[in-house]
């Protein structure tokens, strides 16, 4: 589904990405690990590409979403032609707005009526949390359930392919291991997920498989289970 | 129905004001000063847009107002008068009764291409280096007309009450007051139905959260681009006006100085409210001359004036609500729609 190939990825004149090549294939759940400034989150911003001057500028390299070359298709087209959507870092939900009207702000360019009223009812399932919380503000929620929203956000805006960054971020174990069991379940019943994250444990056990990264560039890669059991992994992140 | 209502009521209101003027009931100055109530309704409330609904910090509205002041009085006084500059009319000047509006709109227009040179740097930077950019457009426009001398450079461009004139030949009520009520209620009407969109809402997405409007498919660099150029083009109409209203305009008008009024009259009424940029322009313009009595001495009360309230009321008048927040009864002449769920 998605093709990453020898990506080269620079800020101003520092190169962040040396060449990284991965895939993810339909259907998958994939994991990109990695320590602080391993390039993970750049990884997303270039195959999001967000306005200037927020984003990373790719000097080399492909990024093909079956097939289609992604490099010149800004952020807002992505989402409504290719489907493919994003779970920004530090969640960016609109904190002056309700969590139903974050949720409704998000179907923006949807037409499809009847599928929108069925996708309210399966985020408010997932997250019953949110479903409690419907008319509350968006910034009088706690970060679990801000987390919560914006990945219901990003499905509200009809995606097939969620790409999240650190979820868990600022999370409790508890609700960490909640959160990517929602997202295994969004998995199961058809959303291809790629998330980007610091916590080794919890990826590497809900994902199909993982890629890790370091100083910008993937030194290991293989399934999610077999990765969990690399004594090299294991002695680097998961302690 | 209700949205007609009002709608009604505005038209009621400017044919009593036609009418009045016309009798002799409203004299020449209650006129005038109707009529830069209307032009600063125009200015603030297309500012408004930028500054408030999209959060951005433009200070040079009156570089745009400029450029459609100068391109629709050229155009009036070559097509429908006897001038010095440009020899006698190339049209009709009957005509000018129905070809003003055009020749406003291609003013307006104008001024939405100048409002792209914002436009364009912003999708790059924010904040005071924007600021800084349209201050610089706003001296680039003012020093441009400055050093054409055509169009009379730093003298002045006049001519215009002509236009009117002939205008008034065919039909004789006035006609400056009847193009400036027209395009007062244009103006709020499009404003008022462009943010009220579910388009126009991702100006809001804009201000609040860039990314997050980004990746819930607004596409920001357009979003930009559309208000700067919709309210710089506003501002131009403005700025035709204005000229047809003076008779006379020269670059000293378009200063950094009236970019300040403007803005004053949008934080005085409030960010992100319609309602309150249209009170503050209509309170603004009435303090203005209120206190003209004390000639000097008002550039020291008004000013204070603007201290007290921003240190008792700093979100301005309305803040970010509309007078149909604050009076809900309100909504039933006002199509304020309200939605939940």
């Amino acid at each position: 589904m998605l093709e990453v190939s020898n990506l080269h990825v620079k800020y101003g004149n520092i190169e962040a990405l040396h060449g990284i090549s991965f895939h993810v294939d339909e259907g998958e759940m994939v994991a990109l690990l990695g320590a602080n400034g391993a390039g993970k989150s750049t990884t997303l911003m270039s195959i999001m590409r967000l306005p200037p001057p927020e984003g990373p500028q790719v000097t080399k390299g492909e990024i093909r979403f079956n097939g289609v070359d992604l490099l010149p298709v800004a952020a807002h087209i992505l989402i409504v032609k290719y489907g493919v959507g994003l779970v920004p870092e530090g969640r960016h939900i609109f904190g002056n707005l309700t969590v139903f009207e974050n949720l409704k702000l998000a179907t923006y360019a949807r037409k499809d009526k009847d599928q929108i009223e069925k996708d309210y009812e399966r985020v408010f399932s997932l997250f019953p949390r949110l479903a409690d919380r419907r008319w509350q503000r968006g910034d009088l929620l706690s970060g679990g359930e801000q987390q919560m929203l914006a990945i219901g956000r990003a499905f509200m805006s009809g995606v097939r392919f969620v790409l999240l960054d650190e979820p868990s971020m600022g999370l409790s174990p508890l609700l960490m291991l909640e959160l990517f069991r929602v997202l295994k379940e969004l998995n199961e019943s058809g959303t291809t997920i790629l998330v980007v994250e610091q916590n080794a444990r919890i990826a590497l056990k809900y994902a199909h498989r993982a890629y890790v990264l370091e100083a910008g560039k993937i030194v290991l890669e293989g399934a999610a289970e077999a990765l969990a059991d690399n004594p090299e992994i294991q002695k680097a992140y998961l302690g | 129905m209700r949205s007609y209502s009002s709608l009604l009521s505005y038209i009621a209101l400017g044919v009593l004001a036609v009418i009045a003027s016309k009798t002799g009931i409203l004299n020449a100055y209650v006129q005038i000063v109707l009529m830069f109530i209307g032009i600063n309704v125009i200015l603030s409330t297309s500012l408004n847009l930028v500054n408030g609904y999209m959060g951005e910090f433009s200070v040079g509205h009156a570089g745009f107002m400029a450029v459609g002041a100068y391109i629709t009085s050229v155009l009036n006084v070559m097509l429908f008068t006897q001038s010095s500059l440009f020899g006698p009319p190339l049209l009709n000047p009957s005509s000018a009764l129905f070809l003003f509006p055009v020749t406003l709109l291609i003013g307006g227009i104008g001024a939405a291409l100048a409002g792209l040179l914002v436009a364009i740097p912003s999708f790059r930077t924010r904040g005071d280096y924007l600021a800084i950019i349209t201050l610089a457009v706003n001296y680039i426009v003012k020093s441009s007309v400055e050093n054409i001398q055509v169009i009379g450079g730093a003298r002045g461009f006049m001519g215009m009450r002509n236009v009117i004139n002939s205008m008034q030949d065919i039909i004789n009520i006035p006609w400056a007051l009847v193009w400036v009520i027209i395009c007062v209620g244009a103006t709020v009407w499009i404003i008022y139905r462009f943010v009220n969109s579910t388009y126009g809402k991702g100006i809001v997405a804009v201000r609040d959260d860039e990314i997050a409007a980004e990746i819930m498919s607004v596409n920001t660099q357009r979003m930009k681009m559309v208000a700067f150029m919709l309210s710089s083009g506003l501002a131009g109409i403005a700025g035709g006006l204005f000229a047809h209203v003076l008779g006379y305009i020269n670059p000293g008008t378009f200063t950094i100085m009236k970019s300040t009024e403007v803005l004053v009259m949008v934080y005085l009424g409030g960010m992100g409210s319609l309602s309150g940029s249209v009170l503050s322009a209509i309170l603004f313009t009435i303090i203005l001359e209120a206190f003209r009595p004390l000639q000097v001495a008002k550039w020291v009360v008004v000013p204070l004036l603007l201290i007290l309230l921003m240190l008792f009321r700093p979100e301005g008048i309305m803040g970010h609500r509309e007078l149909t927040d604050i009076f809900p009864r309100l909504r039933r002449w006002f199509g304020a729609k309200e939605e939940r769920g």
